[in-house]
């Protein structure tokens, strides 16, 4: 119907053209896309030592790789889906695109930091790629001392490098996430007007600018360890590796919740958008982010249980780890209830909300029994800890980005994606993953370790079983970068307001112009008020 | 714009305040306090944390949220230091290697 | 109003509605950068803390191999340079160019002095082999058996003033950017956001000295085992 009219409209992606005007952009729109460009590209790379991983596991004789190779096969997937996929996905993309455009402003409130902070997730993946092509780092992800400081013949430093600029990335975007919540809302968008994205960014962003930093610090420590050879984990000084593992973990439990806490966010707008109802209980699902937010920082101790941390302080760790299941199963609670007598769709998006719900739940329980202090001694460093994880942020993040990145499409490009192969690859993806993880559960209660290439043959089954759900998965997610590159060029065109939807983002035209709004919206609704979209849905096909 | 621009005799007497707080940090540490020697210094320390915090950084002319967010600051850093040592002081209890 | 509307046009950049939108957003933005200073400086004061609990015979003798005149002196100087700086913000606030830039100058110098002094230092832990790692290692005072714990000290003392030095020189980088434009007349009563913020910043490095000071030079300084 609008055709012509988008075609001709001046939007950001046509205000100008060439390479320099997306280098040098401050846009908060084309930063995002940079992003998006990025962290895909890390996905893939991530995804090949993934590949590695299970076809090595295939079989139980080590035959695919040596062990050299495979500790760091597990390390750099860790290092590159954690640091330079997960962390950056959904805030970065996501959060960077809609986060001004939800609550009503023209950009971030500094738009040249936005900017930087990609540069600087660039230069720090640069430098873990060098480390990676130059020969790779064997620690695990984690970098235990004394191992990655005294022992380790791989490039931890220039990873370390990198992690630490990846970090500052991280902390940058926080801290101009928060500082836009605070002062760029437009007139009437109050507080609890605020879109429940906004409210789980705005948790995420206080978990980056409070626990970043002292990952940063932890690495420059090591890095002093390791190359000026001064010790201060180093335990022939009397140095304490445990207390490395206490600053690496406060930092890198919160971590979980910066990549789980933005997909809960786009799950409250999935839920309500495809079953039109305001998300039940709305302050309270605002305040359990802030809640996940704050208890994520105390309960770090629970990752040091089998270290030589006391056994008073793992008590008290435990105890406190069981109450991250409070605000957590008030989300859950929340969405479900949120459904009931809700007129719900099944598009894509809203399948891979599904999704999110069933494997975040399982993921979050499984979590209860790692909290667990006398359960936890049992499954330690093995494969159930590994699959409660990916539980959490490959069927929890993942999923989430995701249905984000589907629900978002139309408005960041203008094109609708095809409906048919989307609902095709979000049930791939499901089966795909539970496939894959599922066996995961029981190896790792069988008593299969973490980290080891070779294994028991009568383990065989289960991990056949994990590899080919594995290549399952890939096919998932090779599938939406096929169509959604397809429907740049050949998708339908997308209004406005494609899916009903309340959010300001889809009260500007699709894309939206350079600033967002033709003029700065008045807010006088709260957010999932449906009695206020005006206009019926456009057919989506 | 509301700014508040404090007297140079303001800014002086925070200064002198300093300059004295550090003479006397110093000095207190040559005296035998026994274990209050930290506690001492680390009061003193404070004293002037707090001096240049709300004089030389405006603190006490600024908003409800630039306070909440030192505080929330100075909590963070808590949280940090106070799980980590309950976890360092309580290691020897159980008179066990290891743990 | 209309020396308010100039101001306006003069500096607020296109994604605020104001002058004042754009002031407390960079004000705020300066206060959370400096949380995460706290934090970044907090994981080395964590270490500091354990180690001095757990080995404070050897941390003792060590602080007290310090030269405790030069820390008070330095404490002194980065107290005058941030009393110099408060008096280059409160003559920005007054819209005083040439005031602006003299004390910015001043502050410059004392935050250089302090460096200089601060290299003397270290190149003083140079010549006594008080360094960390290196092979001569050794600390009078203290059984053999404990010098791995003193090497700790040194080794935290190196990273905590390393780190508080290259914040130093960040901070003159940002006291002569200021001095620039200050002395360019960019900044007027109505916009003088940069210099506050900068001063803000150039504070916490002060703070974060006044806490250095006590924990690396005043460590049972009463015990008497080094005096110089």
């Amino acid at each position: 119907m609008i055709t012509a009219a988008v075609q001709e409209r001046e939007h950001y992606l046509n205000e100008s053209y060439g390479l320099k005007s997306w280098l040098l952009t401050k846009d908060h729109k084309r930063i995002a896309l940079l992003y998006l460009f990025t962290i895909t590209l890390f996905f893939a790379v991530g995804g090949v030592f993934a590949t590695v991983i299970r076809i090595e596991l295939i079989t139980p004789s080590g035959n695919f790789v040596s062990s050299e190779t495979y500790n760091k096969m597990f390390t750099m997937h860790g290092i590159v889906m954690i640091f330079f996929f997960l962390i950056p996905s959904i805030p970065a993309v996501l959060g960077n695109f809609f986060l001004p455009i939800m609550i009503g402003a023209r950009d971030l409130a500094f738009p040249k930091i936005n900017l930087l902070s990609w540069y600087l997730l660039v230069a720090g993946g640069l430098f873990a790629i060098f480390a990676m092509l130059a020969g790779g780092v064997d620690t695990g992800w984690t970098f235990y001392v004394p191992y990655s400081t005294g022992y380790s013949n791989t490039w931890v430093i220039a990873t370390a490098i990198g992690i630490f600029i990846a970090g500052f990335s991280s902390i940058l975007t926080g801290l101009n996430f928060i500082i836009t919540v605070h002062t760029m809302r437009a007139p009437g968008m109050t507080w609890f007007r605020m879109p429940l994205f906004v409210w789980s960014q705005y948790a995420t962003a206080l978990i980056q600018v409070l626990g970043t930093p002292v990952l940063a610090v932890t690495i420059v420590l090591v890095f002093c360890e390791r190359f000026f050879h001064i010790g201060i984990f180093d335990p022939a000084l009397g140095g304490d590796p445990v207390l490395f593992q206490h600053l690496f973990w406060f930092y890198s439990h919160p971590a979980v919740y910066i990549m789980i806490l933005p997909a809960m966010g786009v799950i409250s707008e999935l839920i309500s958008t495809f079953s039109r109802k305001r998300v039940f209980g709305y302050e309270f699902v605002a305040f359990s982010s802030l809640a996940i937010a704050i208890l994520g920082f105390l309960v770090w101790g629970h990752h040091l249980f089998v270290s030589t941390q006391s056994i008073y302080a793992g008590m008290i760790f435990s105890f406190l780890s069981y109450f991250v299941a409070i605000p957590s199963a008030i989300k859950v609670f929340n969405w479900t209830a949120t459904l009931y007598k809700g007129s719900i769709s099944y598009e894509t998006p809203m399948l891979y909300a599904f999704g999110f719900i069933g494997l975040f739940t399982i993921g979050g329980l499984t979590g209860l029994f790692l909290a667990c202090l006398g359960f936890d001694v049992h499954v330690t460093d093995t494969y159930f800890v590994v699959a409660h994880f990916h539980y959490i942020m490959v069927g929890g993040a993942i999923m989430g980005y995701l249905g984000g990145l589907h629900f978002w499409w139309p408005k960041m490009t203008g094109r609708m994606y095809p409906e048919g192969w989307a609902k095709l690859s979000a049930l791939i993806i499901f089966l795909g993953f539970n496939l894959t993880f599922f066996p995961q559960f029981i190896l790792g209660y069988l008593g299969m370790p973490r980290r080891y290439h070779t294994y028991p043959a009568e383990f065989q089954v289960l991990h056949v079983l994990s590899s080919a759900g594995a290549s399952v998965l890939a096919v998932g997610y090779l599938l939406p970068f096929i169509y959604l590159m397809w429907s740049l060029k050949y998708g339908q065109i997308a209004g406005a307001n494609p899916w009903g939807a309340t959010g300001l983002e889809w009260q500007t035209a699709s894309p939206p112009p350079k600033h967002n709004f033709e003029k700065t919206p008045i807010v006088t609704h709260e957010a999932y008020d449906y009695s206020a979209v005006i206009g019926s849905e456009v057919e989506v096909g | 714009m509301t700014q508040h621009v404090d007297s140079v005799k303001t800014y002086a007497a925070v200064f002198i305040a300093l300059i004295i707080l550090t003479v006397v940090t110093t000095a207190v540490a040559f005296v035998d306090l026994g274990p209050f020697s930290v506690v001492a210094a680390l009061l003193i320390a404070c004293g002037k944390m707090l001096l240049v915090a709300l004089f030389f950084m405006h603190v006490r002319h600024s908003t409800r949220l630039t306070r909440l967010v030192l505080v929330g600051a100075v909590l963070w850093l808590g949280i940090l230091i106070a799980f980590t040592l309950s976890d360092v002081f309580s290691r020897g209890w159980l008179g066990v290697p290891g743990r | 109003m209309a020396d308010f509307a100039h101001a306006e046009s003069l500096a607020v950049r296109e994604q605020f509605d104001t002058a004042e939108q754009q002031k407390d957003a960079s004000t705020l933005g300066m206060w959370i950068f400096l949380i995460t200073e706290i934090m970044f400086f907090g994981g080395m004061f964590l270490a500091y803390t354990v180690y001095r609990a757990e080995y404070s015979y050897a941390f003792a003798v060590a602080s007290s191999s310090m030269n405790v005149y030069f820390g008070a002196f330095n404490t002194v100087v980065l107290l005058c340079s941030s009393f110099t700086m408060v008096m280059a913000v409160r003559s920005a606030q007054l819209g005083l160019r040439k005031g602006t830039v003299v004390y910015l100058f001043l502050t410059l110098i004392l935050g250089l002095a302090f460096l200089g002094v601060k290299v003397f230092e270290w190149s003083e832990k140079f010549r006594e082999h008080h360094i960390p790692g290196m092979a001569g290692f050794h600390l009078d005072g203290v059984p053999p058996d404990q010098q791995g714990q003193a090497q700790l000290f040194f080794s935290l003392y190196f990273a905590m003033t390393g780190l508080h030095a290259l914040h130093m020189i960040v901070g003159a980088g940002i006291v002569i950017t200021l001095m620039y434009f200050a002395w360019k007349g960019k900044y007027t009563a109505e916009y003088m956001t940069p210099v506050d913020i900068g001063g803000l910043y150039w504070h916490f490095v002060d703070i974060i000295w006044i806490f250095l000071f006590p924990l690396l030079y005043l460590i049972d300084r009463h015990l008497g085992r080094y005096i110089l």
